[in-house]
């Protein structure tokens, strides 16, 4: 494969679209992690289906549109949950459905043959062109630029949003700009493992860090090292077994994932037998 | 008028259909050490939370040193109850007390300067915490969390402290060294402290404040039948351990 990605420049872009969108991952993974906003991201993406199907159906570039209707749902989540204090699982979850059936209806209402939605269901990190790759850029450039600026707001934020708010911090601000990032996290990574799929590369790099990184920092250094070897294992696989490499990306982080709590429930296990031998010692003796 | 730190008037509070406060009248004067008691769901908190801004009032208004509450310029100083605190967030005990430190305006490239700093090491060696400062939270004892949270309040230099429950999930020792700490501090501090620890309320405040829905006492901190009657529905069992100040009179 090596010789390959010199070689062809589709395999190029494949990586450099993996790695950067592994980056914007590692960085908001950790965040909607700690923030529980998982479900949320969900909703976000599934949304974005509204985007592309309005993109297909008025002739312009479907992840145009995905930006624009994730962007739009992210916003309108966090209002609703401030303002209407609606409950953000049913907002979530209205949102969610609303994009795919809106999706849906403009793919129908589109002329001609029904266009390939697959890419963007599953992903498809070998279609990537330069355009997508300059896209991908961008978003991923403004949300990291956004995270680092502001780092020691945010986390203040992010642990205690009300004390931030006590000491006259503009928490909605963050709040918007947060919900915001996210939606453009999602649209970043729709070409490299498509809407549905979106969730396990959020979550996988950010769980396994969470294992053993100790502090914020050190954990989103940690989930963008493991998304890239996520991707760039998913991509060789999905190249060498000929299959869908959304499809193989998420496989690997899952059973990496897997594998991590694996081994640290079964040390925690041994330490536990272990402390239980040692108290049991001096009874026998 | 000039000494009054906190002043409310008439404040209600609603969320949704159910009241949490119904026409609140109280003023804090500086220097003051307020203890305010009452059941669960009196209201006690969400008094709190406005003082700070938190909760919007429903009527009424709330001002501090004379400030109208969205434009104060006196920095207050708020510790949360612990049990509403995320304690598995990847943050160590340092960073969260400097947190308080941090500008009011987000501005980028925001870094901590050498005052920041001080103060902080300033307030860990008080409380005793510096030999921690680099411990995750989630490795801490409650007593610890606490006082970090007391820490992260106080090094902002604020002049008026709002304490929610600070020796809910606090062993008896961690309470006491709380307790010596916040007389201390009201040298120069008004401090408004929610609290279940009806001891501590005895011994330790000024003035008393006694909470369900309505302002049922305000006053000197000596609870008589009829007030914990009204406040919890029915007597109250305080075991008097030979303490200076009684809680409840002496049945006659």
């Amino acid at each position: 494969m090596i010789n390959a990605i010199f070689e062809y420049r589709f395999l190029q872009n494949a990586m450099l679209a993996g790695i950067v969108a592994s980056i914007v991952c590692g960085i908001i993974g950790v965040i909607i992690v700690e923030k529980k906003l998982v479900m949320m991201s969900g909703g976000i993406a599934h949304t974005s289906y509204a985007g592309v199907g309005l993109g297909y159906f008025l002739g312009f570039e479907p992840i145009i549109g995905a930006f624009i209707f994730s962007v739009l749902a992210a916003t309108g989540i966090y209002y609703l949950k401030k303002k209407a204090q609606a409950r953000p699982d049913v907002s979530i979850g209205l949102f969610w459905s609303l994009g795919m059936a809106l999706g849906i209806i403009f793919i129908a209402l589109t002329p001609g043959y029904p266009p390939d939605l697959n890419s963007y269901l599953f992903g498809n990190i070998l279609s990537v062109t330069r355009t997508d790759l300059y896209m991908t850029g961008g978003l991923a450039a403004f949300v990291v630029l956004a995270v680092s600026l502001f780092y020691n707001h945010w986390k203040a934020y992010l642990f205690d949003d009300e004390f931030a708010g006590v000491l006259g911090i503009k928490t909605s601000f963050l709040g918007y700009l947060l919900y915001i990032l996210t939606a453009m996290t999602v649209v970043a990574l729709i070409k490299v493992v498509g809407i549905i799929l979106v969730l396990a590369l959020l979550l996988a790099p950010s769980a396994i860090s969470g294992l053993f990184c100790e502090k914020l920092f050190s954990r989103m250094i940690c989930s963008i090292i493991f998304g890239i070897i996520f991707c760039i294992g998913g991509l060789w696989f999905s190249y060498a077994a000929n299959i869908s490499s959304g499809a193989s990306i998420v496989i690997i982080s899952v059973l990496c994932c897997a594998a991590a709590y694996a081994v640290r429930n079964l040390t925690v296990f041994r330490r536990k037998k272990e402390a239980k031998n040692e108290q049991l010692k001096p009874e026998r003796s | 008028m000039k000494n009054e730190a906190i002043q409310i008037n008439n404040l209600s509070v609603c969320y949704g259909q159910n009241t949490a406060l119904s026409n609140i009248c109280l003023s804090v004067e500086k220097g003051e050490y307020l203890g305010i008691i009452g059941p669960n769901g009196g209201g006690k908190s969400t008094l709190l939370k406005a003082i700070i801004g938190l909760v919007k009032p429903s009527s009424g208004s709330i001002s501090i040193y004379g400030e109208p509450l969205g434009k104060r310029s006196v920095s207050i100083g708020y510790v949360p109850q612990i049990a509403s605190m995320e304690k598995q967030f990847p943050i160590t005990l340092w960073e969260v007390v400097l947190t308080g430190r941090l500008s009011k305006s987000i501005k980028p490239f925001f870094r901590f300067c050498k005052s920041d700093i001080e103060a902080a090491k300033e307030i860990l060696d008080t409380l005793g915490l510096y030999n921690l400062k680099d411990r995750r939270i989630s490795n801490l004892s409650g007593g610890e969390f606490q006082k970090m949270l007391i820490a992260r309040a106080l090094v902002s230099n604020p002049e008026i402290l709002l304490l929610d429950e600070p020796t809910a999930s606090v062993d008896a020792s961690s309470g006491k060294q709380i307790f010596h700490l916040l007389e201390n501090l009201n040298k120069n501090i008004t401090i408004v402290m929610v609290t279940h620890d009806l001891f501590a309320v005895s011994s330790h405040v000024h003035t008393l404040a006694c909470l369900n829905v309505q302002l049922v006492y305000h006053g000197k901190p000596e609870l008589t039948d009829d007030i914990v009657h009204s406040l919890y529905g029915c007597p109250v069992d305080i075991i008097a351990h030979g303490v200076p100040h009684r809680v409840l009179r002496k049945h006659k």
